[in-house]
């Protein structure tokens, strides 16, 4: 089995070898890192996408807005990732963003991932049929479990979820009411020597 | 009285790094205390009558166990070589963590010799390879088969029957990555494995001497005596692959340096110094000029250098004994105030060393502070502006912005790595072919590019629509964001140009480790000793923390 040291090294050194800059393969070096530590197929699309970047141009998106459309070629997914995380601190504003034609779009997601850090939100991420909950680079919550590459995704949508409770008032209520069951009681004896107070509270 | 953290452009030009000493905060020392106090055993030492064979030496605490397991092997005279290129050794080493089991130690038979080009597994935690100095080797064998003590002034000059000539962790080979260690308590300071290795190593050493001594003339051979053992350490030779680390992990750096840095400045500002410390810190002082009279090389860079420390030192000693008056308040940093107007940086660093001995109570907690947690600081923050980062590149990096890289010295060399072994190397950017292939380790040069784009562009304008179009800088910017919060993460010098001495960089690194006698054997690789008088393993439970200056050498 390959460390994630090893992982990270390689993939950083090969994406230098296939023309990004270093602080730009540095970045995909610790992304692929992501992918494989949660059980995604970084390796594979990256070698995958690598080799096609040989023979293929993609198109690099720069400026994200709430739609994005490839002109000719797919959009090469380092760099629209790179965007994305660069600019999250303007499209976190947006409630969703939308793309069309990502290649290799797993290589997308781990910069979601980080995003979702950044912000302090989770974000779900949909290509095609296939849905990822990303929860603060903590965890990616999925329905694809597949060891597969992913060639291209048609329709690729980024919706950024608000910090909302995922329970009702109600619910908590009843909860929080048990918990009061590990509390004492105070009597006014426990009231005044509980916390300490002194002969002045206010000094 | 508050004295400020000294100036990272004094403390991290390249000069002044290369003459770093080891002290109290040193890893091979923090190690040492840290384990003091566990449990040590030799489990298994199945070697035949020339000493090949398998041995075991573990350090255990509750359910905790550090197993170092050792492959030694037959190895011609023509295959021995502490060069990088050499494929066999006389001895390989892998720490596992836990007890291996018979088929762990079958699976690493065949795979810690061949190290590099070998796979280790996430139950192993670091990787060795050593050879003898066949001179010293030999001699101590003849010795004690004979029923004498080998001449301790041969093994003097040298210092160790073995050199390893590479130490590797994590997650090289398949090691187990830091991540899924980080959190143990006892390995909270940097390179503690690594150390805890060449520990063992060490005794493996002696073992194996006094075995093949008995084999050869079971009658009349005799033990190597404990105190010779003692003074004997462990060697290595290392070379430039020691260089990137400390460019490539930048907040790392800072915490090794903020460490002694903040260690110094709380020593100079306690007002009464009491007589007890002081008579320590002299003590000390005194006991270690042993360590530079005993301290031999060829290179007559080292050996000027030496030349200077010793003259320093004794012209230091005689000031505080007849001229330094101990009764004033804020001693040391009097003291520190006298090294810099009367001594050269090698002395200056060595007795700042040395003023750590006395602090027990400051030090100690600045050794938890060592490691860093650098995924946390990668990712930059975009949002902030063309003139922030501006403004951090003038504080951060005055004397770099000086430096004109348009002028051939200024950019005379590469940092490549090589094909043919994975290893970084540095070669001149006009003679040889290669530089476009260069490793980004040309910080001074980038910060000055990433500078000059910056000048102009608009102001107000932010991170991420500079980078744009200035991708290609993207790893500096990420640096200047880090050294905004890590003063001390950032070698001030450049790091390619015409003059540049790369041991310097590898001493930094040595002395943080504790490695003592550095011996340059040109200006990209050395031979350094470890553990040199460090108490045996029987010995650790009555530890003497100031060890280092107990060399009978």
């Amino acid at each position: 089995m390959k460390s994630l040291s090893e992982i990270d090294t390689v993939s950083k050194r090969a994406s230098r070898a296939a023309g990004f800059s270093w602080g730009i393969a540095e970045e995909v070096g610790k992304n692929i890192r992501i992918l494989e530590i949660f059980g995604l197929p970084g390796i594979r699309n990256l070698n995958g996408f690598l080799k096609k970047k040989k023979k293929s141009e993609f198109e690099n998106l720069n400026l994200i807005n709430l739609e994005n459309k490839a002109s000719n070629n797919q959009f090469c997914p380092i760099i629209t990732g790179i965007s994305f995380l660069d600019q999250i601190k303007t499209l976190e504003k947006l409630n969703e963003i939308k793309f069309e034609n990502i290649a290799y779009p797993l290589l997308f997601l781990p910069f979601i991932s980080r995003a979702s850090e950044i912000i302090g939100k989770r974000i779900f991420l949909k290509f095609d049929d296939k849905e990822f909950l990303l929860n603060f680079n903590n965890n990616i919550y999925s329905n694809f479990l597949k060891n597969e590459i992913i060639k291209v995704a048609n329709n690729i949508s980024v919706k950024f979820i608000d910090n909302l409770d995922l329970f009702s008032d109600v619910e908590w209520e009843e909860l929080h009411k048990l918990s009061e069951n590990t509390f004492v009681e105070e009597s006014d004896s426990l009231k005044k020597k509980g916390a300490g107070a002194g002969l002045t509270d206010n000094d | 009285m508050k004295i400020s953290l000294r100036n990272p452009n004094v403390v991290m030009k390249l000069s002044r790094l290369g003459s770093f000493h080891q002290s109290k905060l040193s890893f091979l020392r923090s190690f040492l205390k840290e384990f003091k106090g566990w449990d040590y055993k030799r489990d298994l030492f199945d070697l035949d009558e020339f000493g090949y064979g398998v041995a075991i030496y573990s350090f255990k605490k509750k359910d905790r166990v550090y197993s170092l397991i050792c492959f030694a092997n037959k190895l011609n005279e023509n295959e021995r070589s502490d060069r990088v290129i050499a494929k066999k050794w006389d001895a390989a080493f892998t720490l596992h963590d836990g007890v291996p089991t018979k088929a762990d130690i079958e699976r690493l038979k065949n795979e810690v010799p061949k190290q590099e080009v070998g796979r280790l597994s996430y139950k192993e935690l670091t990787l060795s390879r050593a050879n003898k100095s066949v001179r010293v080797f030999d001699h101590v064998v003849e010795s004690l088969s004979n029923g004498i003590q080998p001449d301790v002034n041969l093994l003097s000059k040298v210092g160790y029957l073995y050199r390893t000539t590479a130490v590797y962790g994590s997650g090289k080979f398949g090691l187990a990555d830091r991540f899924r260690i980080k959190n143990r308590e006892e390995i909270c300071g940097p390179f503690r494995l690594e150390m805890m290795l060449v520990y063992l190593v060490r005794q493996f050493t002696f073992d194996q001497v006094n075995h093949v001594a008995k084999n050869k003339n079971p009658k009349k051979a005799i033990n190597l005596d404990p105190e010779i053992c003692r003074n004997l350490g462990i060697g290595n030779s290392t070379g430039l692959g020691m260089a990137p680390f400390i460019v490539n992990h930048p907040t790392l750096l800072n915490n090794w340096i903020l460490a002694r840095e903040t260690a110094l400045k709380t020593i100079r500002e306690i007002e009464d110094v009491k007589k007890k410390d002081i008579d320590l810190f002299l003590k000390c002082l005194k006991r270690s000029l042993k360590n530079i009279t005993s301290w031999n090389t060829d290179s007559k860079y080292q050996q000027k250098k030496i030349k200077s420390l010793f003259e320093d030192l004794n012209k230091f000693i005689n000031f505080v004994e007849k001229k330094f008056d101990f009764s004033k308040k804020f001693t040391f940093n009097k003291i520190y105030i006298w090294l810099e107007e009367n001594t050269d940086e090698e002395c200056i660093e060595y007795v700042v060393s040395m003023m750590m001995e006395p602090y027990d109570y400051i030090v100690t907690p600045l050794v938890k502070l060592m490691s860093s947690e650098e995924e946390k600081y990668f990712n930059i923050p975009t949002e902030r502006t063309i003139a922030n980062l501006k403004d951090i590149l003038e504080k951060k990096y005055p004397q770099i912005l000086e430096i004109d890289f348009t002028k051939k010295e200024n950019n005379q060399n590469f940092w490549f790595i090589s094909k043919n072994k994975e290893e970084p190397r540095l070669a001149d950017r006009f003679d040889e072919n290669g530089s476009e292939l260069e490793q980004p380790l040309a910080i001074a040069r980038d910060v000055k590019k990433l500078y000059e784009r910056l000048s102009v562009s608009k102001n107000s304008s932010t991170i991420d629509k500079f980078l744009f179009k200035n991708n290609d800088l993207r790893h500096v910017v990420r640096r200047a964001f880090i050294i905004e919060k890590f003063p001390y993460s950032e070698i001030q010098d450049n790091t390619i140009g015409k003059s540049i001495i790369p041991i310097d960089m590898l001493r930094l690194k040595l002395s943080f480790f504790g490695a003592l006698k550095f011996d340059p054997r040109s200006d990209k690789w050395l031979r350094i000793c470890m553990f040199q008088g460090a108490p045996l393993p029987e010995q650790l439970k009555n530890y003497d923390d100031h060890w280092v200056y107990n060399s009978l050498n």
